[in-house]
């Protein structure tokens, strides 16, 4: 199997038992407009999402992963395609007739209603006797009880957004959609509450849809992540999958620092610059590319006459070194464990610890 | 003809894929625009109705150049007295070491309670053998009238106009910019030429718009003073010569020149860019150290607050306490008013009803169309209160008789008038709420209706009580548009002061000039307010 073919069939290929779980939502070919003589915003997306799983897609600003998620939310039309939830066709359906639940980037709390009102707000099926103790085991569960008498704008950010994830869950939602729900958060907030929403929704198996540009959220937060670029679904698959066989240079660059290189290849290898490099799946002829992440690089202290590359930039970040080598012109970067030290200047080779992937998209 | 039709079907092709509004919003707001266009439709119609030969005899009549001299030198006029009045003042106050700015700040806005009929009265009432002068002093003055007479009776009210506008331009002035022409050499007079001026030209613009505006409209404070502006003569062509045409006519050109003044002003700001390029908070400037200068600094405040506070309220207590009327006439006030306010309730209400489904299409769904909805709404604005008046009368006579002569017709055209006043508070309170909190209630199963009922509206409140606030005042002291459509009898407030004055009884009119002084310094509370006046320091 080669790379391509990943892309082509997706995710039922690269993980079948998720095919026992039943189909939250499954999206056919959508696509959407702004104007008539616009670019498509959103071009032919199409992806299954099974219940329990969490889903993230991923693209810089401006790709259309925000308008794909409104129009699953039913807040913009659709031009063409569909979109199944449970197997019932929701496309044309306003978003009141959903059940879908939304956080919106900017939380969008009610300023005028308390925590409390804020929460029972979402309830409208349950009896009024009720929502009260309702609302207090939504907010129990998000560690925000003390707060229910509070206003919204009284409260932190991360409060504020624990706030919208309880009301949108006490709607009871078949899904949840996730507008960059944590870029308004500090950084040292976000990762915990990251971890704390990702094991929220798996023990209460809720389907989610997160949309971010952030590439380490998207990796570790979701069981798939698709990766967008300019409206197209550049890529769908597991976190790991995608980083480490990414399906084209930009999806390779979006994820992480990577080392584009352009080699010769015959059968299961590829003659690169930086020598010989085996490649991770299957077989190619001719001209590649290939990605190799800086971590599958290592460097070797060398004497000036017999090294190929040099150190022209170091960056230190705590638990590792962020090199920057030059070698017959071309920059590469390269990551090693914080005690591998050398001088901006010094001669050194460069070794390739592991197989490398081939972009399908270079021929 | 094939072009147009190819353009209107790319054009709704546009439409379709833009998010569409609703229908039972983009119905009503159609329908505003719709009725903005009422008065439009209806002047040019009447003065369509001339016969050609005739045509060219009204529009070269001699007496409309002077018409038109007259009505350009009485803005010219107004619009210098008013700089010299409020350039100085709004410097001190800013730029200055002066005691007590924010009390000056507040009484130089307080004359906006004293309309220009009020002032004119006031005014009126100090010279001539029985002013107030002679009668107190025994000091004999010519009575103040004609050119400089409307001069000053329109500068002493409008000026606050420019002064809160300048006020605004020098506070958001950045001192930085002034610092860095300081430090390439210019000197201070150099700096205020270069520098400040030029940075204040669109304040100043922004003011000298609304009081050229309000100085082309104006009729009290003209008509009582006797000056042959074409407000005037609209008037007395429609009340006394009755030639309908020929007002048509003349109000024709009164928006003309209204438009003409909007389009100046465009021209000269376009292509400006004043705002401060750089990123950073503006710093406040240095204070000018005013030293010996400061006596005359506080001359000059005591003369400009002298003769736009003082006199006024000078003159009143004057007919109400040393020359009081008949008791019997105090017994007027109280029913005058409840006429007053049982039309301009009403008004205030349609206002800010019809206000809410514009607003809240141009700022959920901006689009060329809703645009085009929203400025209708500046028609009313911009219509010389006497056209749009007349048009009134033109459209009732002519297609509504059942209108003509009624309390509702004076509703309506105070709605058309004041719509975009109404607009200003509710349009900026539907834009602090965000679109997300609706589709979140969207997403939870809300229907719009209940959106609005629950997400909307209580956020909204505050900006719909200043529409109906700011609506209501204006029209408890609007006087042009009353004077032609309120029914026989039906005197307001504004109209008994204009009567009375107009027939030389002073003291009679006092108590009810009295009245809508001391109401309309709520609707000035209201500006400072919206202003958000705070100290220098």
């Amino acid at each position: 199997m080669n790379s391509r073919q990943t892309v082509v069939d997706g995710i039922q290929i690269e993980d079948p038992n998720l095919d026992h779980r039943p189909e939250q939502i499954q999206v056919d070919h959508l696509c959407k407009r702004y104007r008539a003589n616009d670019a498509f915003a959103v071009e032919d997306l199409s992806f299954t999402l099974h219940k329990g799983e969490i889903l993230a897609l991923l693209g810089p600003s401006g790709c259309g992963k925000t308008t794909t998620l409104r129009m699953i939310a039913g807040f913009e039309r659709v031009d063409s395609g569909r979109i199944f939830l449970h197997g019932r066709d929701v496309t044309h359906l306003s978003p009141q007739q959903r059940k879908i639940g939304i956080v919106f980037q900017d939380y969008a709390l009610f300023p005028h209603m308390t925590i409390e009102q804020n929460v029972m707000f979402a309830m409208r099926e349950v009896p009024k006797s009720q929502r009260p103790k309702k609302a207090e085991y939504w907010l129990d569960l998000m560690g925000l009880a003390d707060l229910k008498v509070r206003y919204p704008h009284e409260l932190s950010g991360g409060q504020q957004q624990r706030v919208a994830l309880a009301r949108t869950l006490a709607a009871e939602p078949d899904l949840v959609l996730l507008d960059e729900p944590f870029s308004n958060l500090d950084a040292s907030l976000r990762e915990s509450t990251r971890n704390e929403m990702r094991a929220l929704f798996k023990r209460a198996e809720t389907t989610v849809i997160l949309v971010t540009h952030d590439q380490a959220e998207a990796l570790t937060f979701a069981d798939t992540v698709g990766v967008m670029q300019k409206g197209r679904l550049a890529q769908i698959g597991t976190p790991q999958h995608v980083y480490q066989n990414p399906a084209n240079a930009f999806v390779a660059r979006f994820l992480g620092h990577t080392n584009l290189l352009v080699g010769n290849a015959d059968g299961g290898r590829v003659k690169t610059p930086l020598g010989e490099v085996l490649i991770a799946d299957g077989i190619a002829t001719g001209e590649v590319k290939l990605s190799l992440r800086p971590e599958d690089l290592h460097l070797s202290p060398a004497p000036s006459c017999d090294a190929a590359a040099r150190i022209i930039a170091r960056e230190f970040r705590g638990h590792d070194y962020f090199y920057t080598l030059e070698q017959d012109g071309y920059q590469y970067c390269v990551i090693t464990p914080s005690h591998h030290c050398y001088d901006v200047g010094s001669w050194v080779n460069i070794n390739v610890l592991r197989s490398g992937s081939v972009l399908p998209e270079a021929g | 003809m094939s072009s147009t039709v190819v353009k209107s079907v790319a054009v709704s092709e546009v439409l379709a894929s833009v998010k569409r509004p609703p229908l039972y919003i983009l119905v009503p707001a159609l329908l505003v625009a719709l009725c903005m266009l009422i008065p439009l439709v209806y002047l040019f119609l009447r003065a369509g109705q001339a016969q050609p030969d005739q045509l060219l005899e009204l529009v070269f009549r001699p007496r409309n150049a002077q018409l038109l001299l007259n009505t350009l030198s009485l803005t010219g006029g107004v619009l210098l007295i008013c700089t010299f009045l409020a350039l100085p003042l709004a410097w001190l106050v800013t730029r200055t070491n002066i005691a007590a700015k924010r009390f000056l700040t507040i009484l130089a806005v307080v004359p906006l309670a004293v309309p220009g009929y009020v002032m004119a009265y006031a005014l009126l009432g100090v010279g001539g053998n029985m002013g107030a002068l002679n009668q107190l002093f025994g000091i004999r003055v010519n009575n103040i009238s004609g050119y400089w007479g409307a001069v000053w009776a329109l500068s002493l009210y409008t000026y606050p106009y420019i002064f809160l506008n300048v006020r605004a331009a020098l506070l958001g002035l950045d001192s930085s910019l002034e610092e860095s022409a300081q430090s390439l050499g210019y000197s201070k007079s150099m700096v205020f030429l270069k520098i400040i001026l030029p940075h204040l030209l669109p304040a100043l613009l922004a003011g000298y718009m609304v009081v050229g505006l309000y100085v082309l409209g104006d009729f009290g404070a003209v008509a009582l003073m006797r000056y042959e502006a074409f407000s005037y003569a609209i008037f007395t062509q429609y009340s006394g010569a009755f030639d309908r045409i020929y007002a048509a006519w003349l109000s024709i050109m009164l928006l003309a020149l209204a438009v003409s003044f909007l389009v100046v002003e465009a021209l000269i700001l376009k292509r400006k860019r004043l705002a401060s390029v750089g990123s950073g908070v503006t710093r406040p400037a240095r204070m000018f150290e005013l030293g010996k200068a400061s006596p005359i600094a506080w001359l000059y405040i005591l003369v400009v607050l002298g003769t736009s506070i003082g006199l006024p309220v000078a003159m009143l207590s004057y007919w109400l306490l040393i020359a009081p009327p008949d008791v019997s006439i105090f017994w007027q006030v109280p029913w005058t008013f409840l006429r007053s306010a049982s039309a301009a309730a009403p008004a205030a209400i349609l206002a800010a009803a019809l206000a809410l489904p514009v607003c809240y299409l141009s700022v959920r769904y901006p689009s060329r169309l809703t645009s085009m909805i929203e400025r209708s709404t500046y028609i009313g604005y911009a219509l010389p209160p006497l056209t749009l008046a007349l048009a009134m009368v033109f459209f009732s006579l002519q297609t509504a008789y059942f209108f003509y002569q009624t309390l509702g017709l004076l509703i309506v055209t105070w709605t058309l008038a004041t719509l975009a006043l109404a607009m200003g508070p509710i349009r900026s309170a539907i834009m602090q709420t965000r679109a997300n909190t609706e589709e979140a209630a969207y997403a939870l199963g809300y229907s719009p209706a209940a959106t609005f009922y629950h997400v909307m509206f209580p956020r909204l409140r505050r900006g719909i009580l200043a529409a109906l606030a700011l609506v209501f005042l204006f029209c408890m002291k609007e006087l042009p548009i009353t004077f032609l459509l309120a029914p026989t009898g039906y005197s307001t407030l504004a109209v008994t002061v204009f009567s009375r004055t107009s027939e030389g009884m002073m003291a009679e009119a006092a108590p009810f000039a009295a009245a809508i002084v001391i109401f309309s310094s709520l609707s000035v509370g209201m500006v400072l307010n919206r202003e958000k006046i705070k100290g220098s320091r």
